[in-house]
């Protein structure tokens, strides 16, 4: 008796919650876990009556699984993915352009130059090469200064990279090494260093968590997670090559056919405000809103200057090409060729 | 006197049609549950990418690839060398518990079974600790060499181990002292009467176990996700290609290809079954095990050292749990603990894992236990009974990826009226209860056809319904076996990940996965933290069910022992 009184109690909950539940906003987002809770108790909080339900993977798996959608669209705006994937999603006609309030406060480069917009830049996220510097003692390794260090042969099994299929920060890399290589030079390149890795990993964290570690003394990471590692007592240097960085801007926006149209509306308008924005400056070095950044201890004070000029237009389009010739060259080995 | 008869008729008939009722139910739910996921996956490999019926095509363009045949090669190469290792270490320690007197038997045999605690992602998390570059032992395997096929290769030994293990001891444990008495006044010696007497009785135990390692590596994922490296098997592949590209069709190529060894080990297994009932006669005389100080202490050191290693690998991991930096800082912290600023799903993982398990192990039980009951003691509805009969023995056969598998692209089908299913717990505890079906039927069926079915032909003739019968004598029997099927499901839904991988949602996301998920994100150390939790979990449960089991034989088991 008492379990069936409880049953219906259950039920009559359930059933009075849903009718006057909050919005529950589905974002899909490749944002690092340990930024997600702040982001959300700030929004939440400025905007009472909308929830927000996070699906979270790696950027190549989260643009995976929206491309997978394409028919049948699960997430109402995506927040928090690197700005070249969704230019993928746009070319799909998948995404709602809007111009949130306040968007011509932000850098204009870091916001899509369609009116409007179709995506919204948050903060931008680049390379770093994090060094182990006890483990690099032991070994005898040199500190390396540009990416062309990272093919001698001393370093030889001691590289961590992203696999650019997953991460966001691998294909930043890739594409930034076309691009400052060119595309033969990059490719041979990436054949050298290639010799030199020791695992393609699934997420662009896990590079520099290795090499904080001791794990692997090399990883090619992003500053973010570098500095905040170091923060944590890592024994970690920062490295940033010489050639410049591969770099691409975290956005949000919104999906075509959202049945929460307004709640995804707010949530653009809150992720383009000055107070997202402090936010995102204690994450990253450069954020959309000019002036917020403040300087960090271990990103040089000149960091977007050591960033690559680089086309995110460029990287979406032949996003699949480069992905496909990758993954040809060096994913289908099961062990390092030679 | 007429009217009384009618009226007995009238219940027996009632009776029978409760029975058939439920017999069609629970067919309907494994063809549900089973069947057409199944159905569903082979209809995706045979469709092309524009949905229309592409025949063997994605076949064809798969075989073709030169990354697919790696893959087949590493997978057979892994799964072949686990099996050449585990079969002699499961059976010495199998002999060592059945025909020697060694000591602390009990002891021993529990610590061979721990590793059914453990996801297989453990073994694999252990051994980066003990073998990787900062690895306590890492000269042993020097420049990182332990990420890829040695490091599969021994993560799969530990975790194949007691399944080998348990088959060997059966096999074992049943001998004819006769062959050994003959053997001997013959003149053989110690090797010649293991040759010719040993292990010809012992043979289809090793096949068997030699089968069921040989399938339980090829279809892991755990493992060479997590101490793989760049070593590319099968497994991976069907996860990187669902997960990773998204792409279904040749998800669901690679799982029907994956099904085939698997099959294939199951229907010489089922055949060779069939030829060992002949062997044990009704004169067999049972082997008396006699102390031989030598045997014995070879047999506790070899034990010892088995038992050891699969020690170390479980303590590593819990220690990795509550190292705060390794190997840079080694004070004890709980941070690790704190998963709720971490990828994979936070403590809700946990709480979603106990549910989801305990969920099963009620469900399952009842419905295998009720299943098997109705199939073996009642007459009615012939045609659900063979169909609950044949379906329930092919969950051994499919692989947890494969059966997952089967799930998204059944239940998420918008056009299926079950799509509301899809990514709910329900969806998950069907899959599990499927996916673990066989091994609980077997048991539940056993245990069954220990009764007489004289009790059903009785209860019959006195006109008694069935479920008079089920609960005033076939339950209380039966107890025992159900508390070990309630166990089995329980444990193994806590730590199954391949099965599961496909369907979590947010909201349902589930501790094994999360451990994959930290895993993947670098947190290598709370990634043992989840996993400790899991072992820690399934552990207690052990013990709860050990002492109920205890206290329920002493109030229901007393007619055994006179």
């Amino acid at each position: 008796m008492k379990l069936v009184n409880r049953i219906a109690l259950g039920l009559a909950c359930a059933m009075a919650g849903s009718a006057f539940a909050d919005t529950t906003l589905t974002v899909y987002t490749a944002l690092e876990a340990d930024q997600l809770k702040a982001y959300q108790q700030k929004f939440e909080e400025e905007n009472p009556g909308i929830k927000i339900k996070w699906v979270r993977d790696s950027t190549g798996i989260i643009t995976a699984k929206l491309l997978a959608e394409k028919a049948n669209p699960q997430a109402d705006v995506v927040m928090g993915v690197a700005a070249s994937s969704l230019l993928v999603l746009e070319k799909e006609g998948m995404l709602q352009g809007y111009a949130p309030k306040g968007v011509d406060k932000l850098s204009k480069a870091y916001v899509d130059s369609a009116n409007p917009p179709a995506w919204v830049g948050m903060d931008v996220w680049g390379a770093t090469i994090c060094f182990n510097t006890v483990e690099a003692a032991k070994l005898g390794l040199k500190k390396p200064e540009s990416w062309h260090d990272l093919t001698k042969p001393e370093y030889k099994g001691r590289i961590v990279m992203p696999n650019p299929a997953s991460s966001g920060t691998g294909y930043f890399d890739v594409s930034a090494w076309l691009k400052v290589f060119g595309e033969k030079d990059g490719w041979t390149y990436m054949d050298k260093l290639h010799d030199n890795i020791a695992q393609y990993t699934h997420s662009g964290s896990k590079p520099c968590k290795q090499a904080a570690a001791g794990e692997f003394p090399v990883g090619i990471s992003f500053e973010y997670r570098a500095a905040k590692l170091k923060e944590g007592g890592a024994p970690i240097d920062l490295v940033f090559p010489k050639e410049g960085l591969g770099w691409d801007v975290e956005a949000t926006a919104i999906m075509k056919g959202t049945k929460n149209a307004d709640a995804a509306k707010k949530l653009a308008d809150w992720s383009a405000s000055r107070s997202a924005n402090e936010l995102y400056e204690k994450n990253f070095a450069i954020v959309a809103m000019p002036g917020v950044a403040k300087p960090n201890a271990h990103i040089p004070g000149n960091y977007e200057q050591l960033l690559i000029k680089q086309d995110l237009k460029w990287s979406a389009t032949n996003r699949d090409k480069i992905l496909a010739e990758w993954t040809k060259r060096y994913d289908a080995k099961s062990e390092p060729k030679k | 006197m007429i009217a009384l008869r009618a009226g007995g008729r009238i219940a027996a008939d009632r009776s029978q049609q409760v029975a058939a009722g439920l017999l069609w139910l629970l067919a309907a739910a494994l063809v549900l549950g089973l069947a057409l996921p199944l159905a569903a996956i082979l209809g995706k490999a045979l469709t092309g990418d524009d949905g229309r019926f592409a025949g063997l095509a994605q076949f064809a363009a798969i075989v073709g690839e030169a990354r697919f045949w790696d893959a087949v090669s590493n997978s057979l190469a892994v799964s072949l060398t686990t099996t050449m290792i585990v079969l002699p270490l499961a059976y010495v320690f199998a002999a060592a518990l059945t025909r020697t007197c060694m000591p602390a038997k009990p002891l021993f045999r529990a610590l061979a079974l721990t590793p059914l605690l453990a996801p297989s992602l453990l073994p694999g998390i252990a051994l980066v600790y003990l073998f990787g570059n900062q690895g306590l032992l890492k000269a042993w395997f020097p420049d990182g060499s332990i990420y890829g096929f040695w490091g599969i290769v021994i993560a799969e030994v530990f975790f194949t181990f007691p399944h080998a293990l348990m088959i060997l001891v059966t096999a074992l444990s049943v001998a004819d002292a006769r062959l050994y008495e003959a053997a001997t006044a013959l003149g053989a010696g110690r090797i010649r009467r293991f040759v010719t007497v040993t292990l010809p009785a012992a043979r289809y135990g090793l096949i068997s176990s030699a089968l069921v390692v040989f399938t339980l590596v090829i279809v892991d994922f755990g493992a060479p996700k997590v101490i793989g490296g760049q070593y590319n098997v099968l497994a991976v592949e069907v996860y990187k290609q669902v997960i990773g590209q998204q792409n279904f069709p040749k998800g669901a190529v690679i799982g029907m290809l994956l099904l085939l060894p698997a099959v294939l080990a199951f229907v010489i297994d089922h055949l060779l079954q069939r030829r060992q009932r002949a062997l044990l006669t009704a004169r067999a005389q049972p082997l008396v095990v006699r102390p031989q100080a030598w045997v014995d202490v070879l047999s506790t050191v070899a034990c010892a050292a088995i038992g050891g290693a699969l020690l170390v690998i479980i303590a590593t991991a819990v220690a990795a749990a509550f190292i705060r930096l390794w190997p840079y800082n080694l004070s004890l912290t709980l941070a690790h603990f704190d998963f709720d600023n971490m990828d994979g799903g936070g403590w809700a993982a946990f709480y979603n894992s106990m549910k989801m398990a305990l969920a099963t192990s009620v469900i399952g039980t009842l419905m295998v236990f009720g299943g098997a009951y109705l199939a073996e003691k009642t007459r009615a509805a012939p045609v659900a009974r063979q169909l609950l009969k044949l379906l329930a023995i092919i969950p051994m056969a499919v692989p947890g990826l494969v059966l997952g598998l089967g799930y998204i692209l059944f239940f998420n089908n918008p056009a299926n009226p079950l799509h509301f299913l899809y990514g709910s717990m329900t969806a998950l505890v069907l899959c599990s209860v499927m996916h673990f079906y066989t091994t609980a039927n077997l048991t539940a069926t056993t245990a069954l056809k220990q009764l007489d079915a004289e009790f059903e032909a009785v209860a019959a003739s006195l006109k008694v319904p069935f479920w008079t019968t089920l609960w005033r004598v076939t339950l209380p029997v039966c107890l025992p076996a159900m508390l070990d099927i309630a166990r089995f499901y329980f444990v193994s839904a806590m730590c199954t990940v391949s099965a599961v991988i496909f369907i979590y949602t947010p909201d349902t996301v589930l501790a094994s996965v999360a451990v994959l998920n930290m895993d993947d994100a670098g947190d290598t150390a709370a990634a043992a933290a989840m996993a400790t939790l899991i072992v820690a979990a399934s552990a207690l449960i052990c013990l709860v069910f050990s002492v109920a089991s205890w206290w329920l034989s002493r109030r229901t088991q007393a007619w055994r022992i006179r």
